[in-house]
């Protein structure tokens, strides 16, 4: 809990750098992504869209030994702008993964037990294949010649990998917000495959709400000159559309509690000049994180991760709780009280729909003021609910 | 994982719970009843708790744990998906233990309620020659910091199911040491009801 109450400069979701993880330094040994190429032509993975893509390649991580029954194998499923760097520290960098307070020795997901594997999305652009990726034919990068890619391609191009590794049936899947419909999709499309699940902060169904949040990031992008279409590679790039489309997920990532905490109405210096700069701490820190962005983020892949998200549903047809029916995995589903992007009524939705479909779950609302980056922060309590869970699951194998 | 002695009343309802049944314990607090169950009685076992410490204390234990408010009803459970629901010192702390009592009647083909004597004989003497509100050991608590919201005796609790149809199918009363037989409404701390439609 010690990144809780720090400096944003400091200490964010973005950069992790904190004491604790500065000593691991010394005592970590580094990790580092792997890659998975599949669907080579004329073997393209068709898509939900009915496009044919391929080849396509998987950056992924794994953390811990697999074991001999190859029954103790943990995929973990991230967010929208998150990728295969879960834990450790990569050479020569300062922060680690992005959950890196959840997955390591004795923590939630212990990789002295388990075998945590992490991957990059389709669609993404950390090393998987998605819009900044070349494409073959062409010889370019893709832009908005990539297909759209859905939840349930993402999924679809992580069994391949997990069919790669040699592994039948993972342990668990688990994720939050993006990450966590991965979860649904993959047992609601893998049943079989699957022992346990642990959705985090999540939907079965993306709101109208959630869906305008994304259409703005969305807008802001393909309003900047330097979008071109989507063909900005090796040209100025969209800057401030893709600035302005994080700044809105930010504040949509906090709640009114933890803003009022972290910044008040601070103003960033002594003098304050009545201008249209960033005056209050507030915007400082958006703006950071805004124009920071870029450094690590394809804007096409925030449009197509984003759609990705917008058309994920699984009310449709007859609804979660028939297409959970006869499911032996077991739920652990997780939602946080001040979570307004992600409500907790509707992980309590997906826990009704298990019970009505005689899934056992269990569904926890945390008590966090994080709002939806809870998942990202509220260490303890996940911890303490995960590795229960996980340790029962296990002890069932 | 509990060391503590099976208190009296647990005692009694996995006296009245058969083995391999399915179980929905409404209000299931730390769990301790639930894994007894489990251990004892080998039953699928649910249960519904609002209190997030109670909840953690719940999964550390394995059980199946829902974080919800069982004023609001039982909407994910079909009509007699449950052999058993049990609501053991739990209906007097809900706002509506007439809709709670209805959704239980209907999710559960028997229903187990235990209640707190409020007219115990330790009770009406404090009220009688005290003139305090009383506290017992299955009322413990002062008037400011109670959770309880209903106070009844076990007269009170078989009239209610006289008028509602309710049929009481057995009662155990139990007291300070052991299960009580005779003036049970004055001698019993608690009231162990197994009801049905």
């Amino acid at each position: 809990m010690s990144s809780k109450k720090k400096d944003y400069s400091l200490t964010t979701n973005d950069d992790r750098l904190t004491t604790a993880s500065r000593d691991r330094l010394t005592t970590t040994s580094f990790v580092e992504a792997q890659f998975y190429t599949f669907a080579e032509p004329p073997d393209e993975m068709e898509l939900e869209s009915g496009e044919r893509l391929g080849p396509i390649t998987l950056a992924y991580e794994t953390y811990g030994q697999l074991n001999q029954e190859k029954s103790n194998a943990i995929l973990i499923l991230h967010a929208l702008t998150g990728d295969a760097h879960a834990a450790g520290f990569h050479k020569g960098d300062k922060a680690p993964g992005w959950w890196d307070n959840m997955i390591g020795p004795r923590k939630a997901f212990d990789t002295d037990k388990y075998f945590i594997i992490c991957s990059n999305v389709i669609g993404g652009c950390k090393g998987s294949t998605g819009p900044s990726s070349i494409n073959p034919k062409t010889d370019k990068s893709y832009g908005l010649e990539f297909p759209l890619v859905t939840i349930k391609d993402m999924v679809n191009a992580q069994v391949r990998l997990i069919d790669y590794l040699g592994i039948d049936k993972v342990l668990s899947v688990a994720g939050g917000s993006m990450g966590g419909m991965q979860v649904l999709q993959w047992v609601i499309s893998y049943p079989e495959r699957v022992r346990s699940a642990v959705p985090i902060a999540t939907t079965a169904v993306h709101s109208p709400q959630q869906i305008a949040f994304n259409e703005v990031g969305r807008q802001a992008i393909m309003a900047d000159p330097n979008w071109n279409d989507g063909n900005y590679y090796g040209r100025r790039l969209p800057v401030k559309g893709l600035s302005v489309a994080r700044m809105v997920g930010h504040i949509t990532y906090m709640s009114d509690e933890s803003m009022n905490e972290k910044f008040g109405r601070r103003f960033r210096s002594e003098k304050q000049p009545f201008k249209f700069d960033a005056s209050f701490e507030v915007e400082g820190y958006l703006q950071y994180r805004g124009d920071n962005f870029i450094k690590r983020f394809d804007p096409n892949s925030y449009l197509y991760v984003t759609k990705a998200i917008d058309y994920f549903d699984l009310s449709m047809d007859s609804g979660l709780q028939n297409l959970l029916k006869g499911i032996k995995t077991r739920f652990l589903i997780i939602a946080f009280k001040s979570d307004w992007l992600y409500p907790a009524y509707q992980s309590q939705e997906i826990a009704r729909s298990c019970k009505r479909a005689g899934v056992e779950a269990i569904y926890c609302e945390l008590n966090s003021t994080y709002g939806h980056d809870a998942f990202l922060v509220e260490i303890d309590e996940q911890t303490h609910l995960v590795t229960h869970f996980l340790n029962r699951v296990f002890e069932g194998v | 994982m509990n060391n503590n002695p099976i208190s009296h009343d647990h005692k009694a309802i996995l006296d009245l719970v058969s083995p391999s049944s399915s179980v929905l314990d409404l209000g299931c607090g730390t769990g301790d009843l639930l894994s007894l169950l489990v251990k004892e009685k080998n039953v699928k076992a649910q249960g519904i708790e609002i209190d997030d410490k109670a909840i953690f204390a719940c999964v550390a234990k394995g059980l199946s744990v829902f974080h919800d408010d069982i004023d609001t009803g039982l909407p994910e459970y079909g009509d007699k998906s449950f052999d058993f629901v049990i609501l053991n010192q739990s209906i007097q702390q809900v706002k509506r233990p007439d809709i709670v009592l209805r959704e239980a009647m209907r999710v559960g083909r028997k229903v187990i309620v235990g209640i707190p004597n409020f007219t115990y004989i330790t009770a009406r003497i404090q009220i009688f020659f005290k003139g305090r509100v009383p506290i017992t050991p299955s009322l413990p608590y002062e008037w400011h910091d109670t959770p309880n919201l209903h106070f009844l005796s076990l007269h009170d609790f078989s009239d209610y199911c006289e008028k509602r149809g309710i049929r009481i199918e057995r009662v155990i009363y139990i007291g300070a040491e052991k299960r009580v037989k005779v003036f049970p409404n004055l001698l019993a701390q608690i009231g162990i009801f197994v009801i049905s439609e």
